[in-house]
């Protein structure tokens, strides 16, 4: 079928990208925008590596057809960062180590945010509960669960 | 992903005319969750998604404690659980739409999905049939309505004909002394698919002691998600107690006619049916006495 321009506004900057209606949005934001931040995992909803914010809601940009996001706001993995310093959720993943091979960390920031957003003070239940669609193979989520602790707690300092 | 051909609808009638002229060759795109994860692996082939977020019928939520409530069939799982009225009307359904997928995919999938879908195991689909709520499909020539138990047919099959729709499920308003509980077996705790489930629904009578109305549906013990009438019938006007309930759920392990898989065995799935069924009924018993 006929590529069509969508419009996308990316971390706040509105986008005009040219897309075939399969195309996903993960791989528009990777491959037309060059905006690898967000990581393809298992390209099947399950992993989470490709978690992005679709106007305002935690979604799999895998599962996200393009064409499905014009006129939608998106943020990625390369939008939590200011010119200020890195955003408290990313702090908190460096300083506790929370990664190893790295592919799921994007993925695990934006959820966290969301997360963080809507429980500023999570249990344990909480935070398992609700990244439980974001995988990793490498840590164990020893010091994920570190992390969004120590993140929650700066981000409640901050507020 | 083979190429294919994307139209948004913005009317019934747009939606309508889109499906009928394309046949089996479209297939309506809600959240996406399911289908787009089919057209990447090859398992389904179509031509055209149609995509039914923008028609208001579709995306429209209504609820009220005379009317019950309208849930457009493209509605994602997180409405339901983030609306409070709705969410404390219907815990049973709150049980089933907090379990599809992880907060990514109960951002984007809808009910209705899940329900067109037509997994044998499908979580969303027993709750549905327990609430007695009732299809609206849209067809080239007007709309029909379904009783949700008798809506799936076989895995992925449904009484839709070509060229119909899911337009909205309407669940009944509740009733005092009612409630309802979803609840299945995975072995992980999250993020998978039913080894088993039981949807219990109950009403009792004013002093709590009696079962008026009992419905029960399983799921993946069967080629569609399984209402068990026999329970009710065997319920309906009984005292409460561990025995009834007991035998309510020995009713559930021999309706149930599941396949051995990956997943599980049939010894072990008709032995599911029966605990969850016993655990489902006990829960919505719970509620139902507040």
């Amino acid at each position: 079928m006929a590529k069509q321009i969508v419009q996308i506004t990316v971390n706040g900057e509105p986008t005009d990208v040219l897309v075939e209606p399969r195309d996903s949005l993960l791989e528009t934001l990777r491959e037309n925008l060059e905006m690898t931040g967000t990581k393809e995992g298992c390209n099947n909803g399950n992993c989470g590596a490709c978690s992005v914010m679709f106007d305002g809601r935690l979604v799999n940009s895998c599962l996200v057809l393009a064409v499905e996001a014009d006129g939608k706001e998106v943020t990625t993995v390369e939008g939590l960062a200011t010119s200020e310093g890195l955003h408290p959720v990313q702090q908190a993943f460096l300083d506790k180590a929370a990664f190893q091979c790295g592919v799921c960390t994007p993925g695990f920031l934006i959820a966290t945010k969301a997360l963080l957003e809507k429980h500023p003070n999570p249990s344990e239940h909480d935070v398992r509960y609700y990244l439980s669609g974001n995988l990793c193979r490498c840590t164990g989520y020893h010091k994920i669960l570190e992390a969004v602790n120590a993140a929650a707690e700066s981000m409640r300092e901050g507020a | 992903m083979k190429e294919i051909d994307y139209a948004s609808a913005a009317t019934l009638s747009e939606a309508a005319s889109l499906l009928s002229k394309a046949g089996d060759r479209a297939r309506v795109l809600a959240g996406g969750t399911d289908i787009i994860v089919q057209l990447r692996e090859h398992r389904r082939d179509i031509d055209l998604l149609v995509d039914v977020k923008n028609v208001p019928e579709l995306s429209a939520m209504t609820y009220s404690a005379t009317d019950g409530l309208t849930l457009g069939a493209a509605v994602p799982c997180y409405r339901i659980y983030e609306t409070p009225a709705v969410a404390a009307a219907y815990p049973g359904l709150v049980d089933a739409v907090s379990m599809i997928g992880s907060a990514q995919i109960q951002g984007r999938a809808s009910l209705g999905g899940n329900i067109c879908n037509a997994s044998p195991a499908a979580d969303g689909i027993p709750p549905v049939i327990v609430y007695g709520a009732t299809l609206k499909v849209q067809g080239p020539n007007g709309s029909r309505e379904i009783a949700a138990a008798d809506f799936c047919v076989s895995p992925g099959r449904t009484a839709m004909r070509t060229g119909e729709f899911l337009v909205s499920i309407h669940f009944p308003p509740p009733k005092p002394r009612a409630s309802a509980h979803y609840l299945r077996f995975i072995p992980r705790n999250e993020m998978d698919i039913a080894v088993a489930g039981s949807g219990a629904y109950v009403e009792l009578d004013a002093g709590g002691q009696t079962f008026k109305t009992v419905r029960v549906a399983l799921a993946a013990v069967a080629p569609r998600p399984l209402p068990v009438p026999e329970i009710g019938e065997f319920l309906a006007g009984k005292t409460v107690s561990d025995e009834v309930i007991r035998r309510a759920g020995e009713l559930a392990s021999q309706a149930a006619t599941p396949i051995s898989d990956m997943r599980g065995t049939t010894e072990q799935r008709k032995h599911l049916a029966g605990v969850l069924t016993r655990r489902a009924l006990n829960g919505a018993i719970e509620r139902a006495r507040g």
